[in-house]
């Protein structure tokens, strides 16, 4: 029997109070996809960084080719064949892509001189062989955040890897993009590479794995191959217990008209007109989601509505009255309550602890504080009330809100947003970058929201999101509406098509394109 | 998934210590050396510290001069603290500590007659608006149009200087040689401690110290438990959410940067109306700038700055007697308190420095 390319052998690893890997055995052939799934601090990177010699392991072995191997730096790693390309991107950014791949393996002349066309000839020859098409001379600050991913890559083939480590490569990708990702790395184990694929995300272990390790609490909970599981499967031995992925929903009760935006147009930070006459309305007791790709409009739109930003004509009403031009204090103390696309810049202060983020914005209010004076004890009280209610795991409200994962922060935001007893919940991209259990407890309190007769507005790029929670959905596209479902009368291709400007018969042209792009 | 549950106490305790510990360390390895520095240069570190020591704190004279010179520092390390808690670093207490001092000497001597429990604490109101007032166009130009305050604030304080400066050498001069206002009439000045009680002995020193303890806590309340300085703080950390939770960032600006202003103008007042009885060119030794050291050190906390404010006061204060009894040169003590910026600035930039790889991770396991 051949010995695998790679094999960790009960390998171990402590951080000061965490156990974050724990006797964690798994193999690695060449030629295939392994998918490393879990919840976030489920030990993932933690394991590969293993691997890849940027941590010393406490315990446990690792074979490469079926010899033992002490992995001492990423350095050694490299020199090995294990290449890694992490989260964030370790690329320098004001130098071009071919001096990025070459840097520190810079072919070179006599004396030393680099020699470029060498250098540029085999960048080229590389991604014409693996299909990861990209401009050698393009300087990678000017690229999108996909080629940068793809350079990284590209500097891990040129440095000759065998193993190829993508950690969690899709959270910063467009829906295109990770299609264009998968792609790629199918042509790499085409080509005889191994790829350890590290992500939370079930749909994308069933579209690109040969294999998924699941791991949970720093152990390996289950192995399996897609095609003879399901993602309820895979679920369950990743959370632990069931989950449900389409959030139960009753039928929507419509009331009174909440939230009327009327022309509304307003623009970006380069003066640029980002909302082009936007038109519509949200009603108590529904959810209306606004679909569309990133980027056409939807935060210059969420921002306007909730006093952020100055529409540049048109008029927003909430409950009939005039909120157009409300600064972000009225719009809160109108009943407008916002969760904010970005949870670490807008959604709260990473430096202050649980009671204080649960405040902010209503911090000049009773029963939190008193002709500017505050009440910690009230604060502390509806603090502790809000976190056991909305589920948000910490030893202590005094922790400090930059030391919760993901999840637990968007709960807390969540506490805070709808503690507050809203008229409207503006809700954008709302389980951007959480694990599946996190998610359901997102989906359900939205839904909650809802039934108790509020109006939410749901900004998702997320199609599954919007078809599973929106009792309407509008299209948008360049700034403007250009299309309106009922709850499931749309299929995931017709959003997609007018998502991406198809659809309508101006479009006509681009239309065949957008569907090929689009296949799934 | 999380980390190991912590009792909140030890947390709180872990947390106190993890304050305390860089600040504390960085005084005793300045200590280390500069006792080094004292020895090479050919003397006895020993003689030299206890003889400071004695400077300092030998006797009631000595404790009372410590409080002296540490009273300016109070307010001003608390002006530069409130300011960075808020995200502003005010550079110009030196100018509005000035400001503080002009109105105080001016007021004096126009409000003479009155009683001193009235006319005191005219001064120190109408001082403090003096610095408010002063830090309010450089506030004013950040929240409009985003002119940084280390630049503005910087500038106002040369025009300070300058201002004062032809007026004690003209307008206000009093007549004589010597360019400086008149001498305030006793009912102007703040009492000593041993015009209350003489057997204290303990000098120069006086009430401003004791209004410098009530500010530093008052300071510390208004940050903890008021929305004034929740909001001051959130902006400090993180405007954007701070706006997102209805808080305008520009009005907390200015507001913060105005009681900053305040803080430090009041140095200025108790000078002059504590110490000097007048105003002249020099009567500020540079407070405004060491306030900065003095904020650092402490970390920016209100009551530590009180602890920060009298290290640096027993240093100046000891300093005359490490010259006479060890005859190490006074100046050596700029060579301290060099030495303690110095590391606790090194300290903090390899935390700034840090900062985003720290974040990083952070989000990585977010
Ligand atoms: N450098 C570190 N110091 C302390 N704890 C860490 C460090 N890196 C990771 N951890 C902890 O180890 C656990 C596993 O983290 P990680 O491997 O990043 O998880 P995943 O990649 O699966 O999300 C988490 O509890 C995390 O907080
Ligand atoms: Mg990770």
């Amino acid at each position: 029997m051949d010995a695998a390319l790679l094999e960790v052998r009960e390998v171990t690893k402590r951080f000061p109070g965490v156990l974050a890997n724990d006797k964690v055995s798994m193999s690695l052939e060449s030629g295939e996809i392994v998918a490393l799934l879990g919840e976030n601090g489920a030990g993932k990177s933690t394991l590969m960084n293993v691997v890849y010699g940027l941590l010393s392991p406490d315990g446990g072995e690792l074979y490469y080719e079926g010899h033992p191997v002490k992995v001492r730096s990423p350095r050694h790693a490299i020199d090995l064949g294990i290449g890694m390309v992490h989260q964030h991107f370790m690329l320098v950014e004001p130098l071009t892509v071919t001096e990025n791949i070459v840097l520190g393996n810079e072919p070179t002349k006599i004396a030393g001189v680099i020699d470029f066309s060498t250098a540029r000839k085999a960048v080229a020859e590389i991604s014409k062989r693996y299909g990861l098409a990209v401009d050698p001379d393009a300087v990678i600050r000017d690229l999108s955040v996909g080629m940068q991913q793809r350079v990284e890559i590209l500097k891990a083939l040129y440095r000759g890897a065998k193993i190829l480590i993508l950690d969690e490569p899709t959270a910063v990708l467009t829906p295109q993009e990770v299609r264009e990702l998968f792609k790629v790395v199918r042509s790499l184990v085409d080509e005889g590479l191994a790829v350890v694929f590290i992500t939370h995300k079930l749909e994308e272990v069933m579209a690109v794995a040969d294999r998924v390790v699941v791991m949970r609490d720093g152990r390996v909970v289950g192995e399996a191959r897609p095609s003879e599981t399901d993602m309820a499967g895979l679920a369950r031995m990743m959370v632990g217990r069931d989950v449900v992925f389409r959030v139960e929903k009753k039928p929507s009760v419509r009331g009174e008209t909440i939230l009327e935006v009327d022309g509304l147009e307003v623009l970006d930070e380069r003066r640029l007109e980002a909302v082009r006459g936007m038109s519509f309305d949200v009603c108590a007791g529904e959810v209306v989601a606004l679909a569309g790709v990133s980027g056409n409009g939807q935060t210059e739109l969420v921002e306007a509505l909730t006093g952020l930003r100055r529409p540049a004509a048109g008029s927003v009403r909430l409950s009939g009255k005039d909120i157009t031009h409300a600064s972000a204090r009225q719009s809160i103390e109108a009943g407008v309550s916002h969760v904010p696309e970005d949870r670490h810049r807008r959604g709260m202060v990473l430096e202050f602890d649980l009671a204080e983020n649960m405040i902010l914005g209503d911090h000049r209010l009773e029963p939190f504080s008193r002709h500017g004076v505050m009440k910690p004890t009230e604060i502390a009280r509806v603090t502790e009330e809000r976190v056991a209610a909305y589920d948000v795991r910490t030893p202590s409200i005094r922790v400090l809100g930059g030391a919760l994962s993901g999840g637990n922060q968007q709960k807390l935001v969540l506490a805070r947003e709808l503690g507050r007893d809203p008229k409207l919940l503006i809700a954008a991209q709302p389980t951007r970058g959480l694990d599946v259990g996190a998610i359901e407890f997102v989906h359900q309190q939205i839904l909650a929201e809802r039934d108790s007769g509020k109006g939410v507005l749901l900004v998702s790029l997320e199609l599954e999101e919007v078809q599973g929670l929106a009792d309407r959905i509008l299209v948008v596209y360049e700034g403007r509406i250009v299309k309106e479902f009922a709850a499931g009368e749309a299929s995931d291709e017709d959003l997609g098509l007018y998502m991406t400007g198809g659809g309508g018969d101006k479009f006509a042209e681009s239309t065949e394109v957008s569907v090929k792009g689009l296949g799934t | 998934m999380e980390r190991a549950g912590k009792a909140s106490v030890t947390h709180r305790l872990y947390g106190l210590l993890e304050q305390i510990a860089p600040p504390l360390v960085s005084v005793v390895i300045a200590l280390a050396i500069s006792s080094l520095i004292i020895w090479v240069v050919g003397y006895d570190p020993v003689r030299a510290f206890s003889a400071l020591f004695d400077g300092a704190f030998g006797g009631p004279r000595q404790i009372g001069e410590t409080m002296l010179r540490s009273t300016p520092l109070i307010f001003t390390g608390l002006a530069v603290a409130y300011g960075f808690r808020a995200g502003l670093f005010n550079i110009g207490a030196e100018g509005q500590l000035f400001m503080g001092g002009l109105v105080a000497a001016w007021l004096g001597v126009a409000l003479a007659g009155l009683p001193t429990m009235v006319i005191v604490p005219i001064i120190l109101v109408a001082g403090a608006a003096a610095g408010m007032a002063w830090a309010f166009i450089p506030a004013l130009l950040k929240a409009r149009v985003g002119a940084h305050e280390v630049i503005t604030t910087m500038m106002f304080t040369f025009i300070a200087r300058y201002i004062v400066s032809w007026l004690v050498t003209g307008p206000l001069k009093a007549p004589g040689q010597i360019p400086q206002t008149v001498q305030l009439p006793a009912e102007s000045m703040l009492p000593k401690f041993t015009d209350i009680l003489p057997e204290l002995g303990t000098g120069r020193a006086h009430l401003g110290f004791v209004v410098g303890i009530a500010l530093a806590v008052v300071v510390w309340w208004v940050l903890k438990h008021t929305t004034l300085g929740y909001e001051a703080r959130a902006v400090g950390f993180n405007p954007w959410a701070s706006e997102t939770g209805g808080i305008s960032v520009s009005l907390t600006t200015v507001k913060s940067l105005c009681l900053s202003g305040a803080l430090a103008a009041t140095a200025g007042v108790t000078e002059v109306i504590g110490l000097h009885g007048r105003l002249f060119d020099q009567f500020s030794a540079g407070f405004g700038f060491t306030g900065i050291a003095v904020a650092l050190l402490a970390r920016n906390n209100p009551l530590a700055v009180i602890m920060t404010a009298m290290l640096f006061g027993a240093l100046s204060a000891g300093s005359g007697t490490m010259q006479l009894q060890a005859d190490v040169p006074s100046k050596v003590v700029f060579i301290i308190q060099g030495l303690v910026v110095f590391l606790v600035a090194a300290q903090q930039l390899a935390v700034w420095l840090l900062r985003p790889f720290k974040a990083r991770g952070g989000v990585e396991n977010a």
